[in-house]
């Protein structure tokens, strides 16, 4: 070659358009290609902008809730003040006595002066008479010696705390007044009055409308819980039994057909649909416990099903026919060679499925307030496993529906913290799954 | 060599081992297979060949019932293994497929270990009481299979990672470990490398002492070199079938002279 072009002395000119130059149709082409990446690019940075907004205005708004304004004293009741105050006629109104007394002298070797009534403190602690009381009267040996009390605060001092409630759009009302900022400013100046880790949002079960404080959504993530193992007891072999029945044994005709059609409109039925069909049909005409997790569970299996059905369809349809052939060819039986060979080679697509259709489910809230699984039913953790399952109680969505929707403003940061919680719940699922994928795939 | 081979089985073994008579496959609207009469005799490789879609592997399926899998699927006629119709309402496809072991065109090994792969059949059959049993069996086919010293030392490692050609053997070895009496093969070697082909060709011829081996080839190399009879397939029909250097040398039908020849297909 290179003899030839010595031998013709200069290189041959290209004979049609060169190659170094690009021409106009390929250079349109490749323009349209670069615009085309231009857009993909845009759309995921776009898609990744909200998530960073809604990520961090989920932990701004939510991360409130999980500390607490308390009022941190250290209290000692000798055994004379707990007869006397246990032979009085107003029993929690001599405690708290005591603990403003307590407060008074704590302020004064801080230095710190300030006037404050009964009244005041009730405001900023609600009773907290009877909180002792209660303490003292199952603790007996605590009498006599140093007791750390963390008494709760009011929502309204929580809220002037961490910014909701300020000096100058404070009206005076039975809630809050204008002079007890000031004793909150002492309070915090003396250390009294601080923010602490608020476990019982964690452990806590809901509290009434008027305290957002004691507010805890521990019994609704019970309730989930109770309703995801009736799901997936439930979906997962109904929703797989159902598909390898249609995929490998039903013969296909008509009626399959209208099956399938219905199962694929099934995945679009709007979910309150399958609540007010839950209400009809296991509260009215089984009469099933109300609110309770079993029936919610039952109403969310409908839900999962078509999904799971349908990616379990898909994925056992990705398996090879040739491992079916050769099952068959070594004489297998049909069922042994679906459950031999097919289903493990399709255990991924089908766990995958599962754990969309149960994420659904997790956050599902419309078909649950139709069965009256709203947040104020969750008002204490069920007693024993059978319990769980058909005592009242809430699901995380609900409570954080009822929360959102309560007029107090503590409870809107309450909700935000819901929300926290069921992430983190959504996402512990989620990694199981994919733990529990990665094993099913390594066995090839 | 290879006609002394042909001439003594001729006289060892005159017998029958598969008869088809007047059998009609239908798919759906369509006439597959027309009127093919048919006897496969024991101990022999019988050859199947034609053009494409001419109907061999439909007809070779049949005769382990692997049709039934297929909804539209009709066949309609007699075929028989030992004298026993197999689409008498009494027979059990698993129970035939048992005794008529087959390999498909693409080696289509389990996504399991080696072993597993052999020992698969022989345990749902209940072949081996134990599992040094087991472990026989195993030993046997894959010795069969002609692949035992390229695996013995990696029966745990997964039979998806094998090559094509010792996929395939792999495949002839899980077939034959069920210890069936006939061996449907439908193109073994299409998706394989000469060396390959040339080591399942001489399995095949191998495999001849102990089972009746129908095998499907695009092939007429093929056919002619491992086959002692050849059946010419086409458009459906069963056009010729004889001994195979009778087919090749002299054939009776202007088909088949013209396929073999080059000329349609």
């Amino acid at each position: 070659m290179s003899d030839a072009s010595l031998s013709s002395g200069a290189a041959p000119k290209p004979r049609g358009k060169s190659l170094l130059v690009q021409d106009a149709r390929t250079r349109k082409r490749n323009a349209a290609e670069k615009r085309f990446r231009a857009y993909g690019m845009t759309a995921i940075l776009i898609g990744l902008f909200f998530l960073v907004v809604l990520a961090v205005s989920i932990i701004r708004s939510g991360a409130p809730a999980f500390t607490q304004t308390v009022v941190d004293v250290e209290f000692t009741l000798t055994e004379e003040q707990y007869t006397a105050a246990e032979g009085e006629l107003f029993k929690t109104k001599a405690y708290e006595g005591l603990l403003i007394e307590e407060i008074r002298t704590a302020l004064d070797a801080r230095g710190i002066e300030v006037a404050f009534d009964a009244d005041a403190i009730q405001r900023l602690l609600g009773k907290p008479g009877g909180t002792l009381r209660e303490h003292y009267r199952a603790n007996e040996q605590d009498l006599g010696s140093p007791v750390a009390f963390k008494l709760a605060a009011a929502s309204r001092v929580d809220g002037y705390l961490t910014g909701r409630v300020t000096r100058d759009a404070l009206q005076d009302s039975r809630f809050l007044q204008g002079s007890d900022l000031d004793l909150i400013d002492a309070l915090v100046d003396a250390g009294i009055i601080t923010r602490a880790f608020n476990w019982n949002f964690i452990t806590g079960a809901d509290s009434g409308v008027d305290n957002p404080g004691g507010a805890g959504i521990g019994a609704s993530v019970v309730g989930s819980f109770f309703m995801m193992l009736v799901v997936l007891a439930l979906s997962l072999p109904i929703g797989v039994a159902a598909s390898i029945y249609l995929e490998e044994f039903a013969p296909q005709n008509r009626f399959t057909d209208l099956i399938e059609v219905n199962i694929s409109n099934l995945a679009a039925v709007p979910s309150i649909v399958f609540g007010i069909l839950g209400l009809a049909v296991f509260i009215q005409f089984m009469h099933l416990p109300q609110s309770a997790p079993l029936v919610g569970g039952l109403v969310l299996t409908l839900m999962t099903l078509p999904t799971i059905i349908i990616s379990t369809r898909a994925s056992l349809k990705s398996v090879p026919p040739s491992i079916r052939d050769a099952a068959l060819g070594v004489g297998a039986s049909k069922m042994q060679a679906v459950f031999h060979h097919v289903l493990p080679l399709a255990m991924p697509g089908i766990l995958t499925g599962t754990i969309i259709g149960l994420a659904q489910a997790l956050g599902e809230t419309a078909p649950l307030l139709l069965i009256g699984m709203v947040g104020f039913v969750a008002r204490g953790y069920p007693d024993g496993v059978l319990a769980g399952f058909t005592e009242p109680n809430s699901a995380m969505p609900a409570q954080i529906y009822t929360w959102a929707a309560r007029a107090d403003a503590s409870f809107y940061e309450k909700a935000w913290g819901g929300i926290i919680i069921l992430l983190i719940f959504l996402l512990t699922m989620n990694i199981i799954a994919i733990i529990l994928r990665r094993r099913f795939e390594r066995r090839w | 060599m290879k006609d002394n081979h042909i001439a003594e089985n001729e006289v060892a073994t005159k017998n029958i081992k598969i008869a088809a008579r007047d059998v009609q496959v239908y798919y759906g609207d369509t006439h597959a297979i027309k009127d093919v009469n048919v006897e496969i005799e024991d101990k022999t490789v019988t050859a199947f060949i034609g053009p494409s879609g001419c109907g061999k592997s439909t007809f070779l399926r049949c005769i382990n019932r692997m049709n039934d899998t297929i909804d539209i699927c009709r066949v309609v006629g007699d075929i028989r293994i030992d004298g026993e119709d197999i689409y008498d309402r009494k027979v059990d496809p698993v129970q035939l497929r048992a005794k008529v072991g087959m390999v498909f065109q693409k080696p289509n090994p389990f996504p399991k270990s080696i072993y597993d792969n052999v020992a698969y059949g022989p345990r749902i059959h209940g072949l081996a009481r134990n599992k040094a049993d087991l472990d026989d069996i195993v030993e046997r086919a894959l010795r069969r299979g002609a692949i035992w010293n390229e695996v013995k030392d990696r029966l745990d490692a997964p039979g998806t990672g094998l090559s094509g050609g010792q996929q395939q053997r792999l495949c002839i070895a899980r077939a034959v470990a069920t210890e069936p009496e006939v061996l449907l093969m439908d193109e073994p070697c299409s998706a394989l490398d000469p060396i390959a082909t040339a080591q399942v060709e001489e399995l095949i011829d191998e495999l001849r002492q102990n089972y009746s081996v129908v095998i499907v080839t695009h092939s007429m190399q093929q056919a002619a070199r491992v086959s002692q009879k050849t059946a010419f397939f086409h458009l459906g029909n069963l056009v010729e079938f004889g001994d195979t250097d009778k087919i090749f040398t002299t054939p009776e039908d202007p088909r088949t002279e013209s396929y073999i020849t080059g000329r349609i297909g």
